[in-house]
């Protein structure tokens, strides 16, 4: 029986955890609710496998009623990969793949060339042709209004034009539990139900719940390179530059992008109470290891307004 | 940071004027409490240089977008997080000018708290009776005045003494049930998070000591049972065939199993045969949680429906008088069509009356008007195309709530607080 701990002296009240769970599952609910063909977008995080057990919980005894959507870029982790196909798999429910290989082999972009050449800008193509092939209407993502400036602004029902634009100074008032899914033909909105979780939230949430995580988070040796102070996976898809060397060092993961512009952090870690504690007496913000986001001090609420998640 | 898991969750909003420093008292609480990160203090002390102050700036740390940053003004409202050992909180940072009104009734509608800023140096604006005006109508539980800028008047007792009593004589026309005041500079960390040395007459807690203390367990509705049907989970499957479960979040009261439950609008009672998450059973459920729910009884419920108690009914209307404040550039007039979404339920709507407005800085009536503007508060009469299953905001700020939506442009343009 779930037993609410907190009632003493006859109040009634949740922690802080499990109120935020009950935000979440309302908002996937309320998306499953309000529109004809949702979708979660699953990047192989922990944030997005956090978005698909709440989302196993919302529905639960039914299947999660939605596809996922991976969008590939062909620069993951392998171990992200298996993740993927092993949860999707217990889950049950249905995986879409987009490609941005195929993006580029149809010329729909353009590859990025050089020593820090990336996929990340070229996903928001890909992502937006795969929205439209499906008809998604509502996409639904783990980002967090912690994680960047310019998400500390953005609505948990974000309304994008035909385009899939973002409009920051356009956006609905969001009051209440009220949230407003109404649009033109055309016309799509990107959910974020976690929006108000922070870092510390989703591993506390992960440890209670006993949520498994692909082993990128734990600390393990791996072969890497020292870029401009941040550690990058040798792979085949990161060119060296001349005098560059690869080292065996001992990291783990804080966030999973594209194996080119993720940068690990020197950590032996590899428990999810270690995790906890390193969280809580670390001083750098999680995307200060993302390549993609030190491109200008705008950068993220630049590629947000193009259709970026 | 804090790694607690057990900790309550403390919203408050943040209302002040332009110049009242509510930018700085932010980024203070943020990082005093050690929630700011190397890298973001790295950059605030960059673009301070960059300015050319010699202090740092903490006001950068909250503004986010670029056309806020070039102007020097928060346009939105931005969420912003922070943890104590003793709570988590969520900071709704609302911009204070005239224009947007909309942003700090955003805001506030789902505050326990609010902090309303008053310069030492200044006293009471119109600002202050607007803010505090907005907080008595949202129905914040708690409000917080932070006599501010106390570095820039001597630390003097009777300035402060003076702001409290001017405050105290004019909130009793309002309705705040729970009003606590404290000097401060946010500047210089006086009574934010530390105590300060320069008051030494001061008695009280300090910010943060209220805010990690104040009472909230009560701030929702656990006497009247109310649970709006989100939506039906069927799962059509072999082991659950036979499985009806209502999903949805409750709003009000607590439910058990076991309970003699009444169906709204078809009036049909049933009993609760369990209440569940994810399969594992909940012995009691009351707001804010999420659940799902079966009964003993096949009976038809759909998505709009409201489950409640029989001795303990909400109102059910097709006339509202709200109070709306009006949030879009295209004025609001009689026999304005509109859509009402309360719960989880929508309804066509026409606009009846217009009663009266009220001028948000002297919380004077202006009766007999044509029609409100953005950023109007009114008392409105809204006739639905159904009834509405609600109860008054003041005793219960989820089923007391709508928004309105323009049926053309299907952007929200209004908040509605029903009377």
């Amino acid at each position: 029986m779930f037993n609410p701990e907190n009632k003493t002296m006859g109040q009634y009240y949740l922690s802080h955890l499990k109120e935020l769970e009950a935000e979440a599952i309302f908002i996937i609910r309320e998306v499953v609710s309000q529109f004809e063909k949702p979708a979660l977008l699953f990047s192989g995080g922990k944030d997005s496998i956090l978005l698909a057990h709440l989302a196993k919980k919302a529905f639960y005894p039914a299947k999660i009623p939605f596809p996922l959507i991976h969008i590939d870029t062909g620069h993951n982790f392998p171990e992200t990969l298996e993740f993927r196909d092993a949860l999707v798999e217990e889950l049950g429910v249905q995986l879409v793949v987009g490609s941005v290989q195929e993006s580029i082999d149809k010329g729909r972009v353009r590859e990025e060339t050089g020593v820090n050449a990336s996929r990340n800008a070229l996903q928001t193509v890909t992502l937006l042709d795969t929205l439209e092939d499906l008809k998604i209407d509502a996409a639904m993502g783990g980002a967090r209004r912690d994680e960047e400036k310019a998400r500390a602004k953005e609505r948990f029902f974000s309304h994008r034009d035909e385009f899939g634009q973002w409009d920051p100074k356009n956006q609905r008032p969001e009051l209440w539990n009220l949230f407003n899914g109404r649009k033109h033909h055309g016309e799509h909105f990107r959910v974020f139900p976690i929006s108000n979780w922070t870092e510390m939230d989703v591993w506390q949430y992960i440890k209670e719940e006993n949520i498994a995580l692909p082993s990128l988070y734990f600390s393990h040796e791996r072969e890497c390179v020292v870029r401009d102070e941040v550690i990058l996976a040798k792979s085949e898809y990161l060119p060296l530059k001349e005098g560059e060397e690869i080292q065996k060092l001992i990291v783990r993961y804080r966030t999973c992008g594209d194996m080119p512009i993720t940068g690990a952090v020197l950590s032996n870690a590899d428990t999810l109470e270690l995790i906890i504690e390193e969280v809580a007496t670390t001083r750098t913000t999680e995307r200060g290891t993302r390549a993609d986001d030190k491109r200008g001090e705008t950068a993220m609420e630049d590629r947000k307004k193009a259709g970026y998640f | 940071m804090s790694i607690q898991e057990n900790n309550q969750l403390l919203r408050f909003t943040t209302a002040g004027s332009v110049d009242d420093g509510k930018s700085t008292l932010i980024g203070r609480l943020l990082y005093d409490s050690k929630s700011i990160f190397e890298d973001q203090i790295e950059a605030v002390k960059t673009s301070s240089e960059k300015k050319g102050f010699d202090y740092v700036d903490l006001s950068l740390l909250t503004d986010g977008l670029k056309s806020e940053r070039e102007q020097g003004i928060t346009i939105d409202v931005a969420y912003r997080y922070f943890a104590t050992p003793k709570r988590k909180f969520i900071i709704a940072d609302t911009p204070g000018h005239t224009q947007y009104t909309r942003n700090m009734v955003t805001g506030a509608s789902t505050a326990n708290l609010a902090i309303i800023l008053v310069d030492a140096r200044k006293g009471l604006l119109e600002q202050t009776y607007r803010h505090s005006f907005i907080a008595s109508l949202l129905k914040i539980p708690h409000v917080v005045v932070c006599v501010n800028k106390m570095d820039l008047v001597d630390y003097s007792e009777e300035v402060y003494n003076k702001i409290v009593a001017d405050y105290e004589a004019f909130s009793s026309k309002l309705d705040i049930k729970d009003v606590q005041f404290v000097p401060i500079s946010a500047l210089k960390g006086d009574n934010v998070v530390d105590r300060s040395e320069n008051m030494p007459w001061y008695e009280g807690s300090t910010l943060l000591y209220h805010l990690e203390h104040v009472h909230i367990a009560s701030d929702f509705n656990h006497i009247d049972c109310r649970f709006p049907v989100q939506m039906v989970i069927r799962p059509h499957t072999l082991e659950f065939q036979d499985f009806r479960g209502y999903a949805g979040r409750i709003d009000g009261g607590i439910f058990k199993p076991g309970d003699e439950v009444k169906v709204l609008p078809s009036g049909f009672t049933s009993k609760i045969k369990s209440i569940e998450l994810n399969g594992e059973q909940i012995s009691e459920a009351y707001a804010p949680m999420s659940v799902t729910m079966t009964l003993e009884d096949e009976i038809d419920i759909s998505r709009g429906d409201m489950i409640v108690r029989p001795n303990n009914q909400p109102e059910v209307e097709q006339d509202l008088d709200v109070m709306v404040c009006w949030m879009n550039q295209k004025a609001l007039q009689n026999r304005t069509k509109l859509i009402v979404k309360h719960t989880t339920k929508e309804c066509q709507a026409m606009v009846k009356d217009i009663q009266y407005k009220v001028d948000v800085n002297t919380l004077h009536r202006i009766e007999n008007i044509e029609e409100i503007g953005m950023n109007d508060i009114a008392r409105v009469s809204i006739r639905t195309a159904q009834p509405v299953f609600f109860d008054s905001y003041s005793k219960n700020r989820q089923t007391g709530s709508i928004i309105l939506i323009d049926p053309n442009t299907n952007e929200t343009v209004g908040a509605g607080m029903i009377i």
